[in-house]
């Protein structure tokens, strides 16, 4: 479709042809045209946020629930600058975005006029790839060429800064098929030679093992169906990072848990023991590999990644593919099978023998209590009486966030929401939200702490304008609780400003904004709370007092290696447990 | 065993557009590589397309790095590791003001002559050479230049291209 409108109207209309169906946003001076191209259609619905930056995590939370790509509006200068932390959480966790901001008038750019900021500036870094439209004649190909970056190869945000007198021109609008003129080529088919060279290696191993990260998720449904066919086609064992919980069903004999800093003993000792390791969309983290000299010291590497750059980054590895999981998991399954490789029966019994006493020593245990609530307890319990039922599952950041990755057992992809590379707290109402408007029958749940959830608070608001029913579960301990675990660990158990005076009563903070507010204080109440607040068709505060002092185990400390952790009731003295270089790292 | 940090020179070929220099030094001030020399310029006038030359240093590991990061940006086209290629040529231009009277601008002259660099500028008492060819050529010319009253140099960095027939 060709034909003339304003630049506002281009933008509403790309969207829609982009198949759109909720914008997050918040208006402004520099988009006020936007805005008015927006009322005079009904294709796309405006949600109004109460802060950019939950803009930016509903976005996400939208794009990662549906694998569709999540879209924002928000004007100039704080608008902008308000959506970094929520464009950077996007590109540390390969999240699809396209944010329109608000810029002011092309002659004014460059004067610090009001409301201006530099935006492209500023957002270089934390972005896939972002433009300043100067010419109306380039806004149709720009906009569509940013869904298609922010979508393809290793998805990400893209942002489309957009000066005022752009919105108000006029021009031609038509949708361009593709973009021949961009150096922009994502590879998705591997290398045959080096898939082949892999499934060599894999039916040679001894002591393998699948480590599997939120690349599998990213390519979409498929690339986990045939994650999970590889897998029982082996019956090797699997991990996955936090952000690739799902992709593989938590149920299944062949799962260890999540590895890493957080993650089971059996998962970081298979990790450390393993001659051939099998990695499928996961990036060698910091969390995941402790200290990289020690990192599986005796074990042939595959790594399989869109992005080349992620390879041979922080871990040398023998075989890299550079391809889209789904890719180059379908060849590698077709391989396994053509060729009709046998592992070593044998060898691999062992290994699973090896691996059933690791899983003997029960790291996620805790001690009980009939007192006081275990935050561990809390979301065993949630997990009990949401499992059956449509969940999606979105997190702050915190201990909580490692209880809910270590005692939520997901079966299915895109049903778990959480900041991983950035870490940032305030995530998961946002999220929430976002999830909650692409998945309106769904139960949402943010697992939530006292200390993240006040930084973006205000988005409960958001949920009660559009009736979103979704369910904030609190674990409240009063302390910013990974922050004190550290500070026990490794500051001598000063507890520097990590201790929130002054909580908000948010039972009643939740009935002044026209939510439900539920407390918990007591084991034997749990259950009925938690069953309150799923039957509730509002949204809710769900304030579930906790211990104060639990802390989150296992743990490898900074600066050691996956051998070396720290299991809850090892009885190791804390302050030895991490080096002074260790101190050091985050 | 501690790798050791090794130069390569890099071709970048990029879209001319605006942003994109500083895209590709935002890369490598945000991730901490080393920027020896850069020289940028746009060589392919009808497609909009500049060359960019970069000289970097780091672990063989880290040069790896740079350039998949490199590769990653949406406006470049290609990256070539000119110096893994083995068969480029790198050049550089340099201009050298040197003040002085007597024997030492008689000895300047001299040397100049010797290094092939032109005289571009001159006044009773200084001259400004030009001079072009490998960075230890111009490094050498300007040692011995100071001694004989070196004002200031003005150099370009270096540019690189491919020996043969074929274009990268």
């Amino acid at each position: 479709m060709t034909r003339e409108m304003t630049g506002a109207e281009m933008v509403i209309q790309a969207l829609a042809d982009q198949g759109v169906k909720h914008l997050f946003g918040y208006p402004g001076g520099a988009v006020l045209p936007i805005y008015d191209a927006l009322f005079a259609q009904k294709d796309v619905k405006h949600v109004l946020v109460r802060h950019e930056q939950g803009a930016a995590h509903a976005a996400e939370g939208y794009a990662r629930s549906t694998g569709k790509v999540g879209c924002l509006l928000v004007t100039s200068g704080p608008g902008a600058t308000n959506a970094v932390t929520g464009l950077t959480d996007a590109l540390m966790d390969s999240i699809p975005l396209v944010c329109i901001t608000g810029q002011v008038p092309t002659h004014l750019i460059g004067n610090d006029a009001f409301q201006e900021a530099d935006t492209v500036g500023i957002t270089r870094p934390c972005t896939k790839h972002n433009y300043l439209v100067k010419r109306i004649e380039d806004l149709p190909r720009i906009l569509h060429e940013a869904f298609h970056i922010a979508s393809t190869g290793r998805p990400g945000p893209v942002v489309i800064d957009i000066p005022k007198d752009v919105q108000f021109a006029k021009g031609v609008y038509s949708k361009p098929k593709d973009f021949p003129h961009i150096g922009y080529k994502p590879k998705l088919k591997g290398d045959m030679a080096q898939i082949k060279a892999a499934i060599d290696l894999m039916a040679q191993a001894k002591r393998p093992m699948f480590y599997t990260g939120g690349g599998v998720i990213n390519s979409g449904n498929h690339a986990s169906q045939l994650l999970r066919e590889l897998v029982k086609l082996t019956g090797f064992p699997i991990t996955s990072t936090l952000m690739g919980l799902g992709a593989y069903p938590a149920a299944d004999p062949q799962w260890m848990g999540m590895l890493g800093m957080h993650g089971t003993l059996e998962a970081n000792m298979a990790m450390h023991d393993c001659d051939v390791m099998i990695c499928i969309g996961a990036r060698f983290d910091d969390r995941i590999t402790g200290r990289v000299d020690a990192f599986s010291p005796g074990s042939k590497k595959i790594h399989v990644d869109i992005d080349a750059s992620s390879i041979n980054k922080n871990i040398r590895v023998d075989i890299p593919i550079v391809g889209d999981c789904a890719h180059v998991l379908e060849d590698m399954v077709r391989l396994w099978r053509t060729e009709a490789k046998q592992v070593d029966k044998k060898a691999l019994a062992d290994w699973w023998k090896q691996i059933d006493k690791w899983r003997g020593r029960k790291s996620l245990a805790y001690r009980q209590s009939n007192e006081v609530i275990k935050p561990q307890y809390a979301i065993q319990r949630l997990f009990e009486q949401t499992k059956d039922k449509n969940t999606y599952i979105t997190t702050e950041v915190g201990q909580h966030q490692m209880w809910a990755a270590q005692f939520y057992g997901f079966q299915e992809p895109n049903r778990w929401m959480t900041s991983g590379g950035l870490g940032t707290m305030g995530y998961g109402l946002p999220a929430s939200v976002g999830v909650q408007l692409a998945h309106p029958d769904a139960l949402v749940i943010d697992i939530a702490g006292e200390a993240s959830v006040q930084m973006t608070m205000q988005e409960l608001s958001t949920a009660v304008q559009y009736r979103l029913p979704i369910k904030v579960f609190i674990l409240n301990n009063g302390y910013m609780g990974m922050v004190r675990q550290w500070q026990e660990l490794l500051h001598g158990s000063r507890y520097s400003e990590s201790y929130s005076e002054a909580l908000p009563d948010f039972v009643k903070l939740a009935e002044a904004m026209h939510a439900v507010g539920i407390r918990c204080e007591k084991p034997g109440d749990l259950d009925h709370a938690i069953k309150e607040m799923i039957d509730v068709d509002r949204p809710v505060l769900f304030d579930c007092v906790v211990d104060p002092a639990e802390n989150c185990f296992p743990m490898i400390p900074s600066g050691r290696a996956h051998n070396e952790m720290i299991l809850g009731d090892s009885g190791e003295s804390l302050d030895d447990a991490i080096s002074e270089e260790g101190r050091m790292l985050v | 065993m501690a790798e050791r940090d090794v130069t390569h020179t890099l071709s970048v070929l990029v879209d001319n557009e605006p942003g994109v220099l500083a895209r590709v030094i935002g890369l490598f001030s945000g991730r901490g590589y080393n920027i020896e020399s850069l020289t940028v310029s746009e060589t392919q006038h009808a497609r909009h397309l500049s060359l960019i030359t970069i000289v970097t240093t780091g672990k063989p590991m880290v040069i790896e790095q740079i350039k998949n990061q490199l590769d990653r940006l949406v406006p470049v086209h290609r990256v070539v590791d000119m110096t893994l290629a083995g068969n480029s040529i790198e050049r550089e231009l340099a201009m050298v003001k040197v003040a002085g009277k007597g024997e030492n601008r008689v000895e300047a002259l001299r040397l100049a002559d010797a290094f092939r660099a032109r005289v571009i500028d001159a006044t009773t008492e200084s001259f400004v050479f030009e001079i072009t060819g490998k960075s230890d050529k111009i490094e050498q010319f300007v040692a011995l230049m100071l001694p004989l009253g070196l004002i200031e140099v003005s150099r370009t960095g270096i540019a690189a291209i491919g020996r043969g027939p074929d274009g990268m």
